[in-house]
């Protein structure tokens, strides 16, 4: 289970902690760079890029819009293709379906492909402690699982694991899970997908259940779509008699030539390819090919929240692709872990506080884990204004004011622990409104500029830890140009 | 009250501004669309459909490049040479035994050594791990991704026939299943047939994201680009 | 023409010189400048952190302050893009709520005559050659605000590439942040702090010895790290850079 919010190290905090382990922002540094690179020359090959991302931005919009004619399109159309349809309000009830849909194949192991949708419920925890194994079949969840570990990305969850941490992994934890890994195992990344291949085909041929995301759920049709690389997700999706799909609602798109904006956007946003190695989409079931019964799980848990924010929604466009980690400055010292979610990074930062609320202080702190440089803004293909979501998180915590929580409209009281803030941010109001008190402060401190110290006590310190400060002049711009031209434009 | 009625509930509870600004297309379905569904409200499809001019040559030789690139092994014969072409494929390999699915030209296979083993129901995935190579034509090819997309129609087979056994040999007809681009293909495919789409051979980039090839898909994908003068067959038919 | 200086509490607080300088290059360019007194801050701190409402009446401030000015010039590309983006942000979200919407008429009359000092240069004035003389090794850093917001894109570089007797290297990774971020550069200090110590290892390998950008908040960062690395890189505003000439360097 994802550490409960509740007990979870606020961001800074945890963060902290990361910027002084030297490989992990190494492992962190090297592959973000490597990936930011190739996703550019990727985008730089569409001459039209501007106009897919603006594209895939107004049929998401679109979609949100009418998302409950479209919910229940879906319905209808994969019901009609000899699927099943749930609908899950929240993670609980979630696990719930998937775990009886399981037990009533009577099988106690499912196989998985890699879903943010299942790691953000928990899924595996839940199926645990009814009894059932959820083998994780994507090369770096597997390296997460294996490593009693939990994700810190959303494309590469073992993005702080270098080659030599995965060969110990798999040396030392195969072999409690399965087939163990080959003797003299180096860490050649070709020998570590081949030992990974080997110990998850016993998994593949004898699985009867698998348990998948999806990327996209076309309403017009019924189609799921699940894009991918290595081949697990295909041996999940085919093989199994049984597949059980759980989805966020946000995932549909209106219409099958839809996908021509989305399956442009998201591989070279993505993995930086033109097309990823392998997409599946199936529709409902077919007789003599994959598997013969098929449950989709619509999933809220929170989304509906957001959608009821009118700034905040445009985090529902999200697909998924990780391009806003890859260019984060923040998130290339901190780490995926230090976010406390299925979701780290920007896209993170604004997802969790709208699906979970502010209440515990690391989802109070998330919306402050930004520079607002607007790196992830620019290289979004679709548009989220990720900047502008997070002022409007800070916001709620600052300030407090209208929101949904679980479906029911409240007012939120402003979060605890901002009182001096709150005072220092009224106080300068106060005194950017009246000149006259801020010229009084400014030559106060030009006067006392001899006195000021180099290290600041309270909030300030915090500053003054790793960087001087400016000093003071002598005298301020207002006081120079009143002394030297003053006759003028003191309008 | 059902978790469906709650979750919709929400849902246009959460949309109660949209229906105000926009009373005729709100969020309860509103005004119908020329396709039954809400009207597109500001969706603009000003990208382009295709990226360049080509010519049906040049198509098939950026195909053939983009294959290449995602390490795909490209080949090119006419119809008389595909049988020799397969079987030296299949020699190369070492392939013993090659799974067919239903409905491949008999011809494209005349030519090798290796066992075929036709695929029936009763073939397990088990029984497809024993199996060396499979030999499979495509759908519709994309040139400016260097895709080739499966539809489980004649001479495709179920989708695990491309996917178990290590060693793929696909054949596709060139020109006329190859399109430009990503939108043309989808014109081109049935939405409700099983559909695989294949970008080169599985890959990885999990590993300090560094791409690998190979992880559990076929680590091998030979495609075969057979000129052919005959009409387009990549339009798929419903079986 | 007549133009209001916007001088942002900033760098009238803390860089007053840069404010001089402004004055200074306008004034040679023929510019004639005027400062409204009763200005103040654009209300960026209070927004950013999450005090939307804190910063409405700064809005409203700056509107009043600067009625009845074609042009208003701020060498600070930050501030302006609050003003831009922001400012007509504010405005919508007072209507969505029932306020009204004369916040919303403030931010519309204010954002088209708002202007970055490059801007102003390139676009408005037509001039990249201001006749400047600046004997140093130059590296540029694009701010973030400047460079995503904005868009400022070479407007910078063009105006550094006239100046007679400057040196321009180039900054690898200039597009990644500092560090700063207004109150980021407190609230997450660790992430802050690393970030600023990349920026600077990047700035002391170009050989440079100054670094120059739009934003003095962002200098304010920059410097600090440098000067606690006890780097002999110095950090100076464009304007600065601009404002010299062979007879007086500033």
């Amino acid at each position: 289970m994802p550490t409960p919010p509740g007990a979870a190290p606020a961001f800074p905090d945890a963060a902290e902690r990361s910027t002084r382990d030297t490989t992990l922002r190494n492992n962190l540094r090297r592959a973000t760079h490597t990936i930011r690179a190739k996703r550019a020359a990727a985008v730089a090959e569409l001459a039209d890029w501007g106009e897919l991302r603006a594209a895939g931005a107004a049929i998401k919009d679109h979609t949100l819009r009418h998302l409950d004619h479209y919910l229940e399109q879906v319905e209808a159309a994969v019901t009609a293709a000899g699927g099943q349809v749930h609908w899950a309000v929240d993670a609980a009830e979630a696990n719930a379906i998937v775990t009886r849909l399981v037990r009533e194949t009577g099988e106690r192991e499912v196989v998985k492909v890699k879903s943010m949708a299942t790691q953000e419920i928990g899924l595996n925890e839940a199926l645990a402690a009814a009894g059932i194994t959820a083998y994780e079949t994507d090369l770096a969840e597997l390296i997460v699982q294996l490593g009693h570990d939990l994700p810190s990305h959303i494309l590469v969850p073992a993005i702080h694991r270098n080659r030599a941490e995965i060969r110990d992994i798999f040396r030392t934890q195969m072999g409690r899970w399965g087939r163990p890994a080959p003797a003299g195992l180096t860490d050649e990344p070709a020998e570590l997908a081949e030992a990974a291949r080997l110990h998850l085909r016993e998994k593949f041929l004898s699985a009867k259940v698998a348990v998948s995301g999806a990327n996209f759920i076309v309403a017009e049709t019924g189609t799921l779509v699940v894009v991918e690389s290595e081949g697990n997700g295909r041996m999940c999706l085919t093989l199994p008699e049984t597949l059980i799909s759980v989805v966020g609602i946000e995932k549909v798109i209106p219409s099958w030539r839809d996908l021509e904006v989305f399956l442009q956007l998201l591989p070279r946003s993505s993995t930086a390819e033109r097309m990823n190695p392998y997409t599946s989409m199936w529709t409902g079931t077919t007789d003599g090919d994959g598997p013969a019964a098929f449950h989709l799980v619509l999933l809220d848990n929170g989304r509906t929240d957001a959608l009821a924010d009118q700034v905040g929604r445009q985090a529902l466009r999200c697909i998924r692709c990780s391009a806003c980690l890859n260019v984060c400055p923040v998130y290339e010292r901190a780490g995926g872990h230090a976010y406390g979610s299925a979701y780290p990074g920007p896209i993170g930062a604004i997802l969790t506080p709208q699906l979970r609320g502010t209440v515990s202080a690391l989802d109070a702190s998330l919306p402050y884990a930004s520079s607002l440089c607007g790196a992830c803004y620019e290289v979004c293909p679709v548009a989220i204004d990720i900047p502008e979501v997070l002022v409007r998180l800070r916001e709620r915590v600052v300030e407090g004011g209208p929101v949904t929580v679980r479906g029911t409209r409240a007012v939120i009281r402003p979060a605890r622990g901002h009182a001096a803030e709150r005072a220092a941010m009224r106080a300068a109001r106060w005194a950017f409104e009246h000149p006259r008190a801020l010229r009084a402060g400014q030559r106060l401190a030009s006067r006392t500029r001899a006195l000021h110290p180099r290290h600041l006590p309270g909030p300030g310190r915090a500053w003054t830890r790793g960087r001087d400060l400016p000093e003071v002049p002598a005298e301020s711009f207002r006081d120079w140009w009143q002394r030297t031209r003053g006759e003028r434009g003191t309008a | 009250m059902s978790s469906r009625e709650r979750v919709l509930g929400r849902v246009r509870r959460a949309l109660a501004d949209v229906r105000e600004e926009h009373p005729d297309t709100g969020a309860t379905g509103g005004a119908a669309h020329t396709d039954g569904g809400p009207a597109r409200d500001g969706v603009a499809r000003d990208y382009l459909r295709v990226h360049g001019e080509r010519t049906a040559a040049e198509r098939v030789e950026l195909l053939a490049t983009h294959l290449a690139d995602y390490r795909a092994r490209v080949h090119r014969t006419d119809p008389a040479g595909l049988p020799d072409t397969v079987a030296a494929l299949l020699a190369a390999r070492g392939a013993r035994r090659v799974v067919v699915p239903e409905g491949l030209p008999a011809d494209w296979l005349s030519a090798s050594a290796a066992t075929p083993v036709p695929d029936t129901p009763a073939l397990s995935a088990r029984d497809l791990d024993a199996v060396d190579s499979v030999v499979t034509g495509c759908a519709v090819a994309i040139a400016e991704t260097g895709t080739l997309v499966l539809d489980a129609g004649p001479g495709q087979g179920r989708r695990q026939l491309t996917l178990v056994p290590d060693h793929h040999v696909c054949v596709v007809h060139v020109p006329g299943q190859v399109v430009d681009s990503l939108p043309q293909a989808l014109e081109r495919l049935v939405p409700h047939r099983p559909l695989t789409w294949i970008s080169g051979p599985s890959a990885t980039s999990d590993i300090e994201l560094s791409r690998v090839e190979g992880v559990h898909g076929p680590r091998a994908l030979d495609v075969v680009l057979v000129t052919t003068d005959a009409p387009s067959t990549a339009s798929s038919s419903p079986r | 023409m007549r133009v209001a200086l916007f001088v942002t509490c900033v760098n009238d607080t803390l860089y007053p010189r840069t404010g001089q300088a402004v004055v200074t290059l306008l004034e040679r360019l023929g510019v004639e400048v005027d400062f409204p007194a009763a200005q103040s801050c654009c209300g960026q701190p209070q927004y950013n952190t999450g005090y939307r409402h804190e910063s409405e009446p700064l809005l409203r401030h700056y509107a009043e302050v600067f009625a009845g000015y074609d042009h208003i010039v701020t060498p600070s590309g930050s501030c302006v893009a609050m003003v831009r983006d922001n400012y007509p942000r504010l405005g919508a979200r007072a209507r969505a709520e029932g306020r009204g919407s004369a916040l919303a008429e403030a931010a519309a009359n204010v954002v088209p005559r708002t202007y970055e000092l490059t801007e102003f240069l390139v676009d408005v004035l037509g001039v990249t050659d201001v006749g400047a003389y600046y004997p140093h090794t130059v590296t540029y850093h694009p701010t973030c605000h400047g460079l995503r917001m904005l868009g400022l894109g070479d407007r910078p570089l063009a105006l550094l590439r006239q100046v007679r007797g400057l040196k321009l290297v180039e900054l690898a990774g200039a597009d990644e942040c500092c560090g700063f971020g207004g109150t980021f550069a407190v609230k997450n200090a660790a992430v802050s702090t690393a970030m600023g110590a990349d920026k600077a290892r990047a700035i002391e390998a170009t050989g440079a010895d100054v670094v120059c950008t739009v934003d003095n908040s962002c200098q304010t960062h920059i410097g600090g790290t440098l000067s606690r690395r006890g780097s002999a890189v110095r950090p100076v505003h464009l304007a600065e850079i601009l404002a010299s000439t062979e007879g007086r360097v500033l």
